[in-house]
């Protein structure tokens, strides 16, 4: 049979077409084409029922249960139809969420990604299936999320014509994924699924994509197939330099001014306790990133809270002032360094990260550790340990604590939204796990809410992708079902992926969703009020949907709360509760996040640090 | 500045695009690119000619290079003894009376004619990017109708002579 011979998807309004059946020896084939009749539709579709043999899409399902994937996050359609007919007959090997978007799906992979610390299993069809994933897939990239992504692709005779529902998903994925495949071959398939897993969870993870044409999924196939794979370019460094560590450990016995900086690495590493027993033996200060909360008792006494644009002056005067910087696991970004020209002016900085890439590309280092965390975390506990001469730093650093503590304005009736977070973390004693999307309330989240272990805390970075809370929080949920998992998200994200409340009503999950209603977008709001001169283009939202009515729309109860009161009598009910919730929490539109460091300034030029 | 950065990869479908991806997504010029295969099965080579900055920014450049599944191995062997080549033709407007003309040019530059029509002559030089460029700047008075370069292609000298004896390659002299 020729490739050239494929034709036309005859009902192109439709997911499911309808194929003339014709095989040859690539497999099953597609197409309809009659020369004198011209194409014609045939009503009936004939997918051959396969039953004992084996397709590509059962070696696709054989790998995964190989891999000990039990989860799937997926939406079915035409270039995953043999998949999704393997996983119908594999039945019960696996747990299929569907989501009611692919967004959805893929957030709520990563949401399982981050809290089950494994890799989160993504399906989705060709054409719009895959580029509805794209948004997922940069959010994935940015933070270091391990996924494995599987898109349906048009078979392979067709790749290139615009055939129905194709998309160039490599082209498209290329830049954004830490790598990605088209199969060409059946044979290949084992082996990819083994790398694509192998590579999105060892060294950086991060996202891998495996597009999968029609025609290969569906191809018989009954041969073993040995999935045995080779990757020469592929060999990270887990293991430090000895000369290195040592280098670390000298540095770190002069330092009359060292901070600790725990990003995400230490969560990735599962090096917490490491990171626990390290400072602690020197009594180092700690500060973590946006994502590194958690890696650190945030209770702790040695804890500053989180640095950055809007973490505390005590954490950013700690960055700034000190002589010697251990940056464990984090990327240093633009929002936690503020202007790189004031960055730990004069610091010795040190850098361990397990990508080699991220050492030296915004801030010079002077201790590069090509390390995975925990290894390196190992061998520096090893070393012998000196009493840091540092009590004046850590008397200064003590000062500022007490004297610019996080603050806010605390009306008499009306809910501000840092009170909201901090009642969140009361009644739910500091055990939940919070998800957010962007934003005000993200911020305020990671200001109030103190997480005291890893993987608990579950928030869109690097991307910043509004709508991820509440997909994600689902993910989280499933992952950890026995936890109170709670959705704090704002009124724009929430309404940007809000159709997987069916989800809930679904499976029943007893997922909070916590809207922090300002009626605008909030972080965007305050920027046009500090930078723009009060202009809010766009950015009040006043016209809503009745929240409550749409969660019970769907089943699900909806709660409208508007005063401390009543959140107070509510709030601890709704969270001990184990049904699922939409609380429509009312808050203050004009709060703004304080303390902050405005664009393009540096570390020490805080606005806002005292009311 | 302009460097020189040999990657060998694993040839396979996509690589090209994901390099040339990587590199323009974090806004490197790319001077001239040639790829190729190389004697292991499989194996592709390609050099690149690029300009940077600075040392860090292109310490960005291999290490980013080298973060890719299907990158084996990055060198930058600007500062190397190395064979650079790089092959151009060059279509130059000429008329009978002045092929001979053009033929004495090119003659000290050991390039040859390879195609001869009434109105034209087409040249075809090889060597270091330099070389090439001189052979150009002598034929553009004449008219050039058409020109097609290849880009460099290089690797290291079979022999490294130790620091003190080495002179560097430079693309700029």
């Amino acid at each position: 049979m020729k490739v050239k011979d494929l034709f036309t998807p005859l009902f192109p309004c439709t997911n499911l077409r309808a194929y003339k059946e014709v095989e040859g020896e690539e497999g099953l084939f597609i197409f309809s084409r009659n020369k004198q009749e011209g194409l014609k539709m045939k009503a009936q579709a004939s997918v051959k029922e396969q039953t004992a043999t084996r397709t590509g899409a059962d070696l696709l399902v054989e790998a995964l249960i190989e891999q000990g994937v039990d989860t799937l996050f997926g939406y079915p359609g035409g270039a995953v139809l043999p998949i999704y007919d393997a996983i119908y007959r594999a039945e019960g090997s696996f747990d299929h969420i569907l989501p009611r978007h692919e967004q959805g799906a893929i957030h709520a992979a990563e949401g399982y990604a981050r809290v089950a610390n494994r890799a989160g299993v993504v399906i989705g069809t060709s054409g719009p299936g895959a580029t509805n994933l794209v948004t997922g897939i940069a959010d994935a990239m940015m933070d270091s999320i391990p996924l494995v992504i599987f898109t349906g692709q048009v078979a392979k005779g067709v790749i290139g014509t615009d055939a129905f529902q194709e998309s160039d998903i490599m082209g498209i994925t290329t830049p954004i994924t830490k790598h990605n495949y088209q199969v060409q071959e059946i044979e290949e398939l084992p082996r990819i699924v083994k790398e694509a897993f192998h590579i999105a969870t060892t060294g950086r993870p991060g996202p891998v994509v495996v597009d999968i044409p029609k025609d290969i999924s569906s191809m018989v196939h009954n041969k073993e197939i040995d999935s045995d794979f080779h990757l020469p370019g592929y060999q990270p460094t887990v293991k430090p330099n000895p000369l290195q560590i040592n280098k670390l450990h000298e540095a770190l016995v002069e330092a009359k001014k060292p901070v600790v900086l725990a990003g995400s690495g230490v969560i990735h590493a599962e090096a917490s306790e490491h990171l626990k027993e390290f400072v602690r033996n020197y009594q180092l200060p700690v500060t973590t990133t946006l994502l590194g909360l958690g890696s650190y008792p945030g209770n702790d006494d040695l804890s500053l809270g989180m640095a950055g644009m809007h973490g505390t002056y005590s954490a950013n005067m700690a960055l700034y002032e000190c002589d010697l910087l251990i940056n464990i696991g984090s990327r240093f970004d633009d929002r936690l360094t503020g202007n790189l020209q004031h960055f730990a002016p004069h610091a010795t900085v040190a850098h361990i990260d397990i990508d080699p890439a991220e050492i030296g590309k915004n801030i010079p280092t002077d201790i590069p550790i090509v390390s995975d965390a925990k290894a390196a975390l190992e061998s520096l506990n090893e070393k012998t340990v000196k009493a840091l001469d540092h009590n004046e730093w850590m008397k200064q650093i003590d000062q500022n604590e007490a004297e610019y503590p996080l603050w806010h304005n605390q009306p008499e009736e009306a809910i501000v939204p840092q009170w909201l977070m901090q009642k969140v973390y009361e009644y739910t004693k500091g055990e939940a796990i919070v998800t957010t999307d962007v934003g005000q309330h993200q911020m305020w989240a990671a200001q109030y809410y103190h997480f005291d272990r890893p993987n608990r805390w579950v928030t869109s970075g690097g991307l910043g992708t509004m709508g991820y809370g509440f997909p994600a929080a689902i993910g989280a949920q499933i992952a950890d079902p026995d936890s109170t998992c709670v959705a704090v998200v704002g009124d724009g994200g929430f309404q940007m992926t809000l159709q997987e409340l069916s989800v809930l009503q679904e499976r029943g999950l007893p997922v909070k969703v916590l809207i922090v209603n300002n009626q605008a977008l909030g972080m965007v709001r305050q920027w046009q009020e500090k930078f723009y001169s009060e202009r809010y283009s766009e950015s009040i939202i006043d016209t809503q949907p009745d929240f409550v009515k749409l969660a019970e729309s769907y089943n699900i109860p909806g709660y409208f709360i508007d005063s401390q009161e009543a959140l107070e009598a509510e709030l601890p009910k709704i969270l001990a509760d184990d049904k699922p919730a939409v609380i429509d929490c009312r808050v203050l539109q004009k709060e703004n996040v304080y303390p902050m460091i405005a664009p393009g300034k540096g570390l020490h030029e805080m606005i806002g640090v005292k009311p | 500045m302009k460097r020189i950065v040999t990657a060998t990869v694993h040839n396979r479908s996509g690589v090209l695009n994901r390099v040339t991806g990587l590199l323009s997504k974090r806004q490197f010029n790319i001077e001239s690119i040639s790829v190729g295969r190389t004697e292991v099965e499989g194996v592709s080579k390609m050099t690149f000619v690029v300009e940077v900055e600075d040392n860090r920014k292109l310490e960005q450049l291999t290490k980013q290079l080298n973060k890719q599944i299907d990158v084996l191995k990055v060198s930058d062997i600007t500062d190397k003894a190395i064979v650079a080549r790089e092959l151009a033709m060059v279509k130059v407007i000429s008329n009978p009376q002045i092929r001979s003309e053009i033929q004495s040019i090119i003659e000290p530059f050991r390039a040859s004619i390879i195609d001869v029509s009434k109105e034209s002559v087409t040249v075809q030089v090889t060597g270091k990017s330099d070389k090439v460029d001189a052979l150009i700047d002598l034929l553009r008075p004449y008219g050039i109708k058409e020109l097609a370069r290849t880009g460099v292609t290089a690797f290291t000298r079979g022999h490294q002579p130790q620091v003190a004896e080495f002179k560097p390659y430079s693309l700029l002299k």
